[in-house]
């Protein structure tokens, strides 16, 4: 029986022999294996350990609900604005267990594509759709998938465009100061 | 590059960063990559992606800049900077749980820092540029060993250690049959990393045939188109002797394709935090008692996926961001030894100033795209 799996690991060596590095980090002992390894349960201490110096909170930082305090460092790219920003904010009051928050930041994710729109208009760089989605290079690759977008997009354009036009004046203020803020 | 939108990026001139942290670094970027985990910020999936960010969590550059408390690198450096940002003292750096940070992002705490991914993973500007923030420079950035070859030394901030950490998660013994779902760069990767386990069947599956073709001469394993199988779950029995894989690995993620429900529910109507038909077929075709591993990376709501069965068969789940940190000491010495050549995945070498196009082609899969990088114009010379 033993010379049977010995005779059983030869044969899998031979058959693997072409494989450059074939069973370098086998390791039998290795369970249970990453991420429990290493486990130390030194978070039974609490949060406890000795934090990295704080960065500076000198932009408004959302931080989740599920912890005490702005994590020692952040990013600051991209901070809050507009009507974006509040809906970010009303997300927040609810924990990462809660669909309200991932749901208010997704409408705020397309919300501040309009805002991203406004803002490239405000500056007087009117957005080069064709350019920033790649189509370029789409149109050397497959270009019949790209007429095909093209002519989608140019109808829901139309449609929309259409549509905020021929809708009643009530409509237009509300818009607008939407876009404004 | 500058986010804009749902499939819409473009390259534009930002502020140079600033040193935010007295461990902080600035550094001029030399390469970048387009990851797929991009892709689904790309495609607005990622909640709190926020206009005008800029992406990018696997780069290598020189150091530029340094803080008052950094000790360990010097201005002039070359340093690969692994994807996670983690701060080295909390509970979880310490068991060396670096993709686990609980110093690194205010804004989740199921997801530590993550360069250029989002605000759910602490609103840090990313690598795709010319210049980056690299807070932590004592804990994460390596110097770059003088005889590696830079397109190496890219793909060690990310692919290579998931693709191995996929592979070390399955628990590979000697003989083991793998299924790795998802022949895009970390599959690729990860169905090479099970040889080093010592696995014995290593079987790759997806829906495109040049990158299955890709795979198979790559990560020398079987390969199969599931759009050509009539039920993937059941061809993987078949050729099991009926038993079912002893490790399958989840190198998909939430943009799975292959069925209609999911990408409706999960893709279109945005029901469910991205399709899990990848994970589903691997809970499904893996054996009784087996191991799932999962890399693919799923939005935080929730997903449909046959939990049932998980109990029914008894098996174990293991998954993670990969530890990038915790695994480069062995990966670079696999790849200076010759034993893992991760620049041979690089297909599209392309000026950092045609992000938007570098973005399409490798989103449509287009091109015979497997992976690309992005170099800065100052890097160019
Ligand atoms: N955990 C981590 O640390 C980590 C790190 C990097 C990437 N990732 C994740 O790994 C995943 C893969 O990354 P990538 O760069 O290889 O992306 P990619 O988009 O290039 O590759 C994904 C591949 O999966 C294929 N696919 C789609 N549906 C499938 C299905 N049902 N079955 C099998 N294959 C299917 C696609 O055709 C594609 O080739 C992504 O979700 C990414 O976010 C995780
Ligand atoms: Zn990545
Ligand atoms: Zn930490």
């Amino acid at each position: 029986m033993e010379n049977e799996i010995i005779e059983k690991k030869e044969s899998l060596e031979d058959i693997n022999s072409d494989i450059v590095g074939w069973g370098v980090d086998a390791d039998p002992e290795n369970d249970p294996t990453y991420p429990m390894k290493k486990r130390t349960n030194e978070e039974h201490q609490g949060y406890s350990w000795d934090r990295p110096p704080q960065q500076p909170i000198n932009i408004e930082i959302l931080h989740s609900n599920e912890r005490p305090n702005v994590s020692a460092t952040f990013g600051t790219s991209s901070p809050l604005s507009g009507v974006s920003g509040e809906i970010r904010r009303y997300a927040f009051k609810y924990s990462e267990n809660d669909n309200r928050h991932w749901l208010g930041l997704l409408l705020a994710d397309r919300v501040n594509v309009v805002e991203g729109i406004v803002d490239d208009l405000s500056k007087g760089h009117i957005p080069n759709y064709f350019a920033e989605r790649g189509w370029k290079a789409g149109m050397k690759h497959h270009p019949e998938e790209i007429v095909k977008k093209i002519l989608v997009t140019a109808l829901v354009t139309t449609v929309v465009v259409s549509w905020f036009f021929s809708s009643s004046g009530s409509k237009k203020p509300k818009l607008g100061k939407l876009l404004k803020r | 590059m500058n986010y804009r939108g749902p499939y819409r990026v473009r390259a534009d001139h930002k502020p140079y960063p600033e040193i935010q942290h007295p461990n902080d670094a600035i550094v001029r970027v030399t390469r970048s990559c387009i990851c797929g985990s991009d892709l689904h910020l790309y495609h607005g999936l990622v909640p709190d992606t926020r206009v005008g960010m800029t992406f990018g969590h696997e780069f290598i550059g020189i150091v530029e800049a340094i803080g008052s408390s950094v000790e360990k690198l010097k201005v002039g450096d070359n340093v690969l900077v692994p994807f996670n940002i983690s701060c080295g003292s909390c509970a979880f750096c310490r068991q060396e749980l670096y993709g686990n940070c609980h110093e690194s992002n205010p804004s989740a705490t199921a997801v530590g820092g993550i360069f250029g991914y989002s605000h759910t993973a602490g609103g840090y500007d990313g690598g795709q540029a010319e210049f980056v923030r690299v807070p932590y420079a004592d804990v994460g950035p390596t110097i770059i060993p003088a005889d590696m070859d830079p397109d190496d030394a890219v793909l060690l901030t990310d692919v290579v250690p998931t693709g191995y950490q996929a592979a070390e998660m399955g628990g590979i013994q000697k003989g083991d049959t793998v299924v790795v779902f998802g022949a895009g760069p970390v599959g690729i990767m990860a169905a090479r990393c099970a040889w080093l386990f010592g696995a014995g069947r290593v079987i790759i599956i997806d829906h495109i045939d040049y990158r299955l073709e890709f795979a198979k001469n790559y990560a020398k394993c079987e390969a199969y188109n599931f759009r050509s199988l009539e039920d993937p779950v059941l061809f993987l029995k078949k050729t099991t002797d009926w038993l079912g894989a002893d490790v399958c690995i989840d190198a998909v993620g939430c943009e799975a394709a292959g069925n209609t429900l999911q990408t409706i529910t999960g893709r279109k109507l945005l029901l469910q935090a991205g399709s899990a038909t990848a994970l589903h077929w691997a809970i499904n075709s893996v054996k009784k008692g087996g191991i799932v591993s999962i890399v693919g990376v799923y939005g935080p709501t929730d997903n449909l996926i046959p939990i049932g069965n998980v109990v029914n068969k008894g098996l174990t789940i293991r998954a993670n961001q990969a530890s990038v940190k915790r695994l480069l000491p062995r990966l670079i010495d696999h790849v200076q030894s010759g034993r893992l050549n991760p620049k041979g995945i690089i297909t599209h070498r392309v000026p950092l100033e045609e992000v938007s196009d570098a973005y399409h082609i490798f989103s449509s899969k287009i091109d015979n795209c497997i992976k690309t990088i992005l170099i800065p114009p100052s890097a160019r010379n």
